[in-house]
């Protein structure tokens, strides 16, 4: 029997390497035998097809260029720095900071407190839950993942954002409203509540990859923790977070990436209009998002006006690339590291 | 546990005073009239359709594609260019879906001329589908025991027979579990819809016009401020939306109960 195939989450069956040596060995001989045989048509077939995804990439860097590239022409990097949006025809002029600053503002939030409640439930569900409970909080959680974005946002708009305010921004605005952070009114439509609802939307992601990662720390490192007489705690803080630690970092970045590109709730609740008056100086203001604003006016757009949503669309695209990117590396690197340890 | 509980409460409770038979059913399309009006009038027949449409449409378009690039992964996909390709995989699935909006928005309404259509919406969703089909046939097949590969190669077939008519048979549950599960989150994407679909308030009326979806229409009932039963039938609209994807995820997972742990964890 060969190596079993490390596969990232656990499967309850015998996994299978793809092709053996012999399999090789048989495949050229009758490529020999035949030359180009149905075979190899079915190998190019395959590969055309899963190289489809790589396309896929490239043709949308490549629309979006080309999409942008009238506006580049005209503000040049100013694009990305100014901060008017004024659409009306001569005298039409766009800047993108407020919305750069938007999403990461509003991302932000998402993952500071999305992060402490899924490292707490990760923690829970991998080290302290007994294990009956373990699957089907797994399961509530995943179905917490499963409701649809819109449907965040409705709620959000219609019910949460009403708690937000009665418990959050009045007590917020009305003891620390000297704080410029928190100025404003508290209406509860406005970047706190984007934020807070984006990081109710991440938990799931950041808390299954953590639980899989630590779930994957080895039981020595717990146990080598227990023998210099750690607690509990501290056989969880030393034992398996530092471990786990990039796969961890990882998780977070992977629930940014799903923040940063998260476009629906947010629309929904993050209630400003587009325009110098909207950088994010306050967490009680009205804020705009590249995507919730390539999504409200993307419908009606034309000409310099477009061009100005495409290259919102290339800041997010190339965003979201690179925080995706980084993401996937952290956690295969911690899979790598651990050995590939199959469960 | 409290947001997931606080939503499915909120959703009931004020989706069940939306809900009627006039609402539901065959009955008369969604009409909006102009802001400042009486209360809306109609249902949400038209979204329910399309959203069904627009699944249907999507699971015929990227189900093929999926499964393929799922096989390619699985059977070849063992060099560097695989790789990539599965990494680049995970990237794509992950992605913002308004970028993807604008993708299809720009090679199809505009630069094929296809319009705002069900086929544009379709054909977004399914760039949206495929990484994740692709991903779960992968783990699917890699479940299929070595016995079964090797008994079908003792048979001497062809090894692309093989992996058609055995493996892919094996592993035919965890596919189907895999896509339907997908089919079950892509119907709640609202963002992509937004660019590619136009805006309808009449029934399906042809692949190349435009069509009504519901979680586009739930966002469009958000923003009817000024009209009120708006947001009444946006709750409506909303519960019927969630009890389409719950209970899809949940008669999925409940059938492949402790199989395909690595296929379900993929979604």
């Amino acid at each position: 029997m060969g190596i079993p195939r490390f596969s990232i989450l656990a499967t309850t069956e015998e996994a299978a390497p793809a092709k053996r040596a012999e399999d090789k060995v048989s495949d050229t001989f009758f490529q020999k035998l035949k030359g180009f045989s149905s075979d190899d048509l079915f190998e190019f077939l395959a590969t055309s097809i899963g190289s489809l995804v790589l396309v896929i990439l490239i043709v949308t860097s490549v629309v979006l260029t080309r999409g942008s590239l009238a506006v580049f022409g005209k503000f040049g990097f100013g694009f990305l720095t100014g901060t008017d949006w004024n659409t009306s025809l001569g005298s039409e002029s766009y800047g993108a900071l407020p919305y750069i600053l938007g999403t990461l503002v509003t991302a932000g939030i998402a993952i500071s407190v999305g992060i402490l409640i899924s490292l707490g439930i990760a923690i829970f569900l991998s080290e302290m839950a007994p294990s009956f409970l373990r699957s089907p909080l797994s399961q509530v959680i995943e179905l917490l993942a499963a409701v649809p974005s819109v449907i965040y946002g409705f709620w959000g708009l219609f019910v949460f954002r009403f708690w937000v305010r009665d418990y959050l921004e009045t007590p917020l605005s009305t003891y620390l409203g000297w704080i410029p952070v928190f100025h404003g009114t508290a209406t509860g439509y406005d970047i706190l509540t984007a934020g807070l609802v984006l990081s109710i939307m991440i938990i799931p992601t950041v808390s299954s990859v953590s639980k899989e990662t630590m779930m994957a720390v080895p039981s020595s490192q717990r146990e080598a923790a227990y023998s210099i007489g750690a607690t509990r705690w501290e056989v969880v803080k030393l034992g398996v977070l530092r471990y786990g630690r990039s796969g961890i970092f990882g998780a977070a970045i992977l629930g940014l990436g799903r923040a940063v590109g998260e476009t629906m709730a947010v629309t929904m609740v993050i209630g400003g209009t587009p325009g110098p008056y909207v950088l994010p100086t306050s967490l009680l203001k009205g804020g705009v998002t590249l995507s919730s604003l390539i999504a409200t006016e993307f419908g009606d757009a034309t000409g310099l006006h477009l061009s100005a949503l495409f290259g919102l669309g290339i800041v997010l695209f190339l965003f979201a690339l690179v925080i995706n990117i980084f993401a996937r590396l952290m956690v295969w690197r911690v899979f790598k590291v651990t050995g590939g340890i199959v469960e | 546990m409290i947001p997931l509980a606080s939503i499915l409460f909120e959703v009931v409770r004020n989706g069940a005073t939306a809900l009627s038979v006039q609402f539901l059913t065959g009955t008369p399309a969604l009409v909006t009239l102009p802001t400042g009006n009486a209360a809306l009038a109609g249902g949400i027949a038209v979204s329910i359709e399309g959203t069904l449409v627009l699944m249907g449409l999507t699971a015929v378009i990227a189900v093929p594609i999926g499964l393929l690039a799922g096989v390619y992964l699985a059977e070849f996909g063992d060099n560097r260019f695989g790789r990539s390709i599965r990494f680049l995989n995970d990237v794509l699935s992950e992605f913002p879906s308004i970028v993807i909006g604008i993708l299809v928005y720009s090679i199809l309404v505009v630069g094929l001329r296809v319009g705002f259509s069900a086929f544009a919406g379709g054909v977004a969703l399914s760039i949206i589908m495929l990484p994740i089909v692709t991903r779960t046939t992968e783990e699917s097949i890699k479940l299929v025991p070595r016995s079964v590969r090797d008994a079908a190669m003792a048979l001497g077939i062809r090894k692309w027979r093989a992996t058609i008519s055995v493996v892919l048979s094996t592993a035919r549950s965890g596919v189907v579990t895999g896509a339907l599960l997908s089919i079950a989150r892509i119907s709640g994407e609202s963002a992509p819809l937004l660019l590619t679909i136009g805006t309808s308030s009449y029934f399906f009326s042809g692949l190349n016009q435009q069509v009504d979806a519901l979680p586009v229409r739930i966002f469009l009932l958000s923003s009817e401020n000024y009209v009120s039963g708006a947001q009444q039938q946006g709750w409506g609209a909303a519960l019927i939306l969630i009890v389409l994807v719950l209970c899809l995820n949940l008669a999925v997972r409940i059938a492949t109960r402790g199989k395909y742990g690595a296929v379900r964890s993929r979604i």
